[in-house]
């Protein structure tokens, strides 16, 4: 599958204008191979959502190059689906007629829509739940259909902002399995945002950890655990090794906010300290 | 093999079924029984001022008592008038309420949509929305060449500005996430304005249409003590005029179940649009 690569180069994002703007990413560089799960991990505020953002195509860059399979990203469109942090179903909608949303924009015929929205919800295994509106499903069940309405697209690329953060432990495992099975089946590139080191570890062929804000890059390293992945890998050697050194980058960066220091700096007194460290770590 | 992911979390998600307890609704027959004396009661009391020409802040002196008013509407219900009085009411809060329900909602989807069409509609229906529906009656009446279609314009007046602004605020308080999410299945303008927009202002406008039915019924009265033939505030006030005194409750009695009918349709045909509210509520 050679389709589904993201290519950033020099990207800054911000919002706002003048004293008041707000540098979310800033020089930021990578590249998503086709067809890899990448892990995206970085303290909370560091502009990890405002990626998968201007990747779907809300937020115009500031500067820099943005390129999926080559082209520019442009408007929002179902090729790059987008997992949000809430399920934001239509409420007014069935089960199936969310997940039909998509294919029924593209005008396909009504028996095809079927089979497609049956095989979908069979696999995220809410077959029987069809008929219901999205209030009377829990919220683990509407995470699954707001999965369901993006996988049923078939997009190359999907883009995940902190999916399972909101349900419980137990219903995050079980959602952490789907993803990769459907991942598995599937092939599209996925790019999977979280502040969670177990789960950036675990779901990811690859992590890319960010600065704080502004985001930057800090480290991209390869996850050479085997696949398919169980929740047994959560408690082998390998896993512990590479989440000791993953907690210990996300360290260095929530160690900086400046509330952790003692002396009352400036906002902007410790920004600059950080970055300066930073600079020093990746010139090292 | 995915559907063995299915556990615990989905037999348990069904919410418990929550305790009614309808604080209107007939719970049980001592409560029936207790709201039949209440209202009896209230009648009794009533027909004792008015048979003792009570004056006591209010004069009872020319206030017809239940008995009579009972007689009056048995009358009423006889009359081959009544139909026609009725029938013009209902008639002329039909057109008036259907034209501002066709011409208020498609407005403020796209005042709420659009900030250009916010600034050349909204600021001269800010002008005239202050003015009570009844202020207009003269001009009303001068502006249109038959009684029937100036009174119609005073409903339409009525309804027009509480669907229009519940309509703009059902569209304006809209998820944008909503939008969003349209964005990314592939929905460009058209679709999500029907699809997501407008389902999504739903609930607003049904609360605006039933407030629109109550202000269109108030007006419609008003209007045809002035200048009807026909309808049932007309009714009500040549009773007045005539000294058929009854006839003025009758004729309130039978506004206010008009009224609550009307409201009860919108509300009805509200939840037949929205299932969605229906069954989770």
């Amino acid at each position: 599958m050679s389709e589904g690569s993201i290519c950033l180069k020099n990207v800054t994002l911000a919002f706002g204008e003048g004293p008041n703007a707000v540098t979310a990413l800033e020089n930021f560089s990578l590249t998503v191979r086709p067809g890899e799960l990448l892990s995206v991990l970085g303290p909370s505020g560091c502009g990890k959502s405002s990626l998968i953002s201007a990747i779907a195509g809300f937020l115009p860059l500031r500067s820099g190059a943005l390129r999926v399979d080559g082209e520019p990203g442009g408007e929002p469109g179902s090729d790059r689906g987008v997992v949000f942090q809430q399920p934001t179903l239509f409420p007014w909608k069935t089960v199936r007629q969310n997940v039909e949303f998509g294919l029924k924009l593209r005008g396909l015929p009504s028996e095809e829509r079927r089979a497609m929205v049956d095989l979908i919800l069979f696999k995220v295994g809410l077959f029987e739940f069809d008929k219901h509106f999205p209030a009377q499903l829990s919220g683990g069940m509407q995470q699954r259909v707001g999965l369901a309405r993006v996988l049923v697209n078939r997009p190359r690329v999907m883009l995940m902002d902190e999916p399972f953060s909101a349900v419980d432990a137990q219903t995050r495992l079980m959602m952490q399995e789907l993803l990769l099975q459907v991942w598995s089946e599937y092939g599209m590139t996925v790019l999977f945002v979280t502040h969670d080191i177990d789960e950036a570890v675990y779901l990811g062929s690859r992590v890319a950890v960010l600065t704080r804000r502004p985001g930057r890059l800090k480290a991209l390293f390869d996850v050479d655990l085997p696949r398919p992945r169980t929740v047994d890998v959560l408690v082998s050697q390998e896993f512990m090794k590479l989440k000791r050194s993953c907690m210990d980058l996300v360290r260095e960066e929530t160690l900086g906010f400046p509330w952790r220091n003692e002396k009352p700096a400036s906002k902007a007194d410790g920004c600059r300290e950080a970055l300066l460290v930073e600079s020093a770590n990746a010139a090292a | 093999m995915s559907a063995t992911l299915l556990s615990v979390e989905d037999i348990e998600s069904t919410p418990p079924a929550k305790p009614s307890r309808a604080r209107w609704g007939f719970g049980s027959l001592r409560r029936i029984v207790i709201r039949l004396v209440a209202l009896a009661a209230f009648a009794a009391v009533w027909e004792l001022a008015s048979a003792t020409k009570t004056r006591f802040i209010i004069n009872f002196a020319h206030v017809p008592a239940p008995t009579m008013v009972a007689e009056a509407a048995v009358e009423f219900v006889q009359a081959p008038k009544s139909g026609r009085h009725i029938a013009n009411s209902v008639r002329r809060v039909a057109i008036g309420f259907g034209l501002a329900l066709l011409t208020a909602v498609p407005l403020g989807l796209l005042i709420g949509r659009s900030r250009v069409m916010e600034d050349v509609i909204m600021t001269p229906i800010e002008v005239l929305r202050p003015i009570p529906g009844v202020a207009w009656i003269p001009l009303a009446i001068l502006m249109f060449p038959t009684a029937e279609q100036s009174m119609i314009f005073i409903c339409f007046l009525g309804a027009i500005f509480p669907i229009l602004l519940s309509t703009i605020h059902g569209v304006e308080n809209l998820d944008r996430r909503l939008i969003y999410a349209a964005q990314t299945l592939g929905a460009k303008k058209w679709p999500i304005f029907r699809e997501v927009v407008f389902p999504g202002a739903l609930p607003s406008i049904v609360t605006g249409l039933t407030i629109g039915m109550g202000t269109c019924w108030f007006l419609v009265v008003t209007a045809e003590m002035i200048s009807g033939q026909f309808g049932i505030g007309y009714f009500t006030w040549e009773s007045y005029t005539m000294q058929k005194y009854p006839n003025i409750i009758v004729g309130m009695l039978v506004i206010g179940m008009l009224g609550m009918a009307s409201s009860a349709l919108v509300r009805f045909l509200g939840e037949r649009l929205m299932p969605w509210q229906r069954r989770t509520n």
